[in-house]
């Protein structure tokens, strides 16, 4: 009787433990799955473009020749300009809210913060389109033209819409994920060292110049590498204020497109086949790019949390 | 190599470097310069946020709630079948992605702990939530609408749950791994089975946090967008069959903010409103309940 109810037992925790196997192998499945699929669809243009595919600005649905370049060009400009406002700006907010407010200024400004992640994206582009691209044109552009217009980035109509303005939009977009890493990495610094420091006589900026930053400086690196996966695959934000065309611009003002904004205008209208399949493989692009990027992150953050656990 | 300096050796020298009042001043102008940055980030939020209310709010009525759109120009339109479809798939897509995230993250918290399978499955899981929605969509549309040869409702809800299936795996094994060790051996000492003792004693543990995590994955794909341009697509229609293009209010916000229709922009302001509110709702009931939580604990 007792031995019965051990092996009834037994097997009800292996069929348990099973089915959770079956359901975590979903995901690197699930994974495989995208990469075979994107591959499969994208046959018909990768056998017509091959590598010239991603060397040619050429976007001719009439002709039948399609070329990545430009796509691929605005996302790396648009996430570019993300980087370089979202980097510093995530790096002082979180210094803000670990050295410099109290706890209860520190949760409120930490939680608003967070909760520009939690906005969807399409409601960034409402914002962007009808509010922040005119706001850019009327005021920010002509000051860059008074100011900087002697450079090619920023000559040209200044239109509100475009790639500059996209970029900014996807810094907002980045910016909690940049902020709130960079804060837990703070965080982890020893409370010890930094007070040996204040101890010392140094001021803020001084401990953190001297001891957070190096301490924390690969972990502000892999919350850069999250930001960055973010921003190359964002879609809709970009698709209302990027402009949508497939043209490269020395211009930041100038309008052009990004993979994820291609794809979003484009599929369902792709009707022939090989137009499809060019899409498919823009797709493909980004499929890699981001997670090469991706498992870039987290192999560095995951080198970080060894080192700090040992 | 030459010795790394110590951090008191980098520390001297940067407090040696300049005489006392103008490392107050630099400390100064860098505590100034934080300062405007976080504020400059919830400016940001108030912005945006304070736009779609403006913005929206003349739009919700009645008809907004429970009316078909009508062409433009014409009065009384609604947007009460996208409000449907748009529930209609977030439920499907939890109903899919919540109990498949779920067992997945029992398997790598309970049984799969310190595996090299788990390790893998974890960082396959990782990149996952990285993936952008939009190739979700285009993976869906390949997998579902391309042989089925119409968008649908179904592949709508299914790149939803794709969306979510992640981000349920990674929050339920954070949240089960959190239950302390004592609470599985005490129950295991009884003669409890392991399955039972995580679904009677570390589920019961975790419920908070889990339930955080269910509301963070849903307040995610229901804002999503980019998915549905190609599996869902949207309809002017009331909800037939899921076998159909399905209306859906993100998709609609889309479509109806490209329109040069003023009451059709306006009512893309009030989906927007819609959309944000409840968004923003589910995240920060999510975070009180994990707060109640960690109160209830101290």
């Amino acid at each position: 009787m007792k031995s019965t109810r051990k092996t009834a037992r037994r097997k009800g925790d292996s069929t348990f433990k099973g089915i959770t196997f079956a359901a975590a192998l979903a995901i690197p499945l699930l994974m495989a799955g995208i990469l075979v699929e994107l591959i499969r669809n994208s046959r018909l243009s990768l056998a017509e473009f091959g590598l010239g595919f991603l060397t040619s600005n050429v976007w001719n649905p009439v002709s039948g020749q399609f070329g990545a370049l430009s796509s691929v060009f605005g996302t790396a400009m648009s996430t570019a300009i993300a980087m370089v406002i979202a980097v510093p700006l995530g790096l002082v907010i979180a210094l803000f809210l670990v050295e410099l407010a109290s706890p209860r200024v520190s949760a409120f400004f930490g939680t608003a913060i967070e909760l520009l992640a939690a906005i969807p994206s399409i409601i960034y582009g409402m914002w962007g389109l009808f509010i922040f691209a005119p706001f850019m044109a009327n005021y920010v552009q002509p000051l860059f033209q008074k100011t900087l217009g002697f450079l090619p980035l920023f000559q040209g109509p200044p239109l509100g819409i475009g790639i500059l303005t996209a970029g900014i939009i996807l810094a907002f977009m980045i910016l909690p994920y940049i902020s709130s890493v960079t804060r837990d990495v703070f965080g982890m610094v020893p409370v010890v060292v930094k007070e040996a420091a204040y101890g010392i006589g140094a001021t803020n900026w001084e401990v953190t110049r001297g001891v957070t930053l190096p301490y924390s400086l690969r972990g502000i690196v892999g919350a850069g590498f999250l930001g960055l996966g973010r921003a190359l695959g964002e879609t809709m934000a970009v698709t209302f204020v990027i402009g949508n065309n497939h043209h490269i611009s020395a211009s930041l003002f100038a309008s052009g497109n990004s993979i994820a904004s291609t794809l979003a205008n484009e599929f369902t209208e792709a009707s022939e086949p090989l137009y499809l399949s060019s899409l498919v493989e823009l797709g493909l692009v980004l499929f890699l790019i981001t997670v090469i990027f991706q498992a870039a992150a987290q192999g560095w953050l995951w080198s970080i949390r060894k080192k700090l656990a040992t | 190599m030459e010795p790394q300096p110590t951090n008191v050796e980098r520390l001297t020298k940067v407090m040696e470097l300049q005489p006392l009042g103008k490392r107050h001043l630099f400390n100064n102008i860098v505590k100034v310069v934080s300062s405007l940055g976080a504020a400059l980030g919830l400016a940001a939020l108030l912005w945006i946020l304070f736009t779609v209310i403006h913005k929206g709010v003349g739009a919700l009525n009645w008809n907004f709630f429970t009316a078909l759109p009508t062409p433009p120009g014409i009065e009384g339109g609604g947007l009460g079948s996208a409000i449907l479809g748009t529930l209609i798939m977030t439920a499907l897509a939890a109903v899919i992605g919540i109990p498949l995230g779920m067992l997945a993250g029992i398997y790598l918290a309970e049984f799969g702990r310190g595996t090299k399978v788990a390790t893998a499955v974890r960082f396959v899981t990782n990149i996952l939530i990285g993936v952008p929605s939009i190739i979700i969509g285009v993976f869906v549309y390949t997998l579902v609408v391309a042989p089925s040869h119409t968008f649908s409702g179904y592949a709508g809800a299914i790149a939803l749950a794709v969306i979510m299936l992640p981000v349920v795996v990674r929050t339920t094994e954070d949240m089960l791994s959190l239950v302390p060790n004592a609470l599985r051996e005490a129950g295991l000492a009884l003669g409890t089975p392991h399955w039972r003792v995580i679904l009677n004693i570390v589920f019961r543990a975790a419920r908070n946090g889990l339930l955080t995590g269910v509301l963070l994955a849903v307040a995610r794909v229901s804002g999503e967008t980019a998915p549905l341009l190609f599996t869902a697509l949207n309809s002017n229609y009331w909800l037939h069959s899921l076998h159909e293009p399905l209306a859906n209010l993100t998709v609609t916000i889309f479509s109806f903010a490209m329109s040069p229709y003023a009451d059709w922009k306006s009512m893309a302001w009030g989906a927007s409103l819609l959309i944000t509110a409840s968004v923003l709702v589910l995240t920060i009931i999510a975070r009180l309940v994990v707060r109640g939580r960690s109160k209830a604990r101290s």
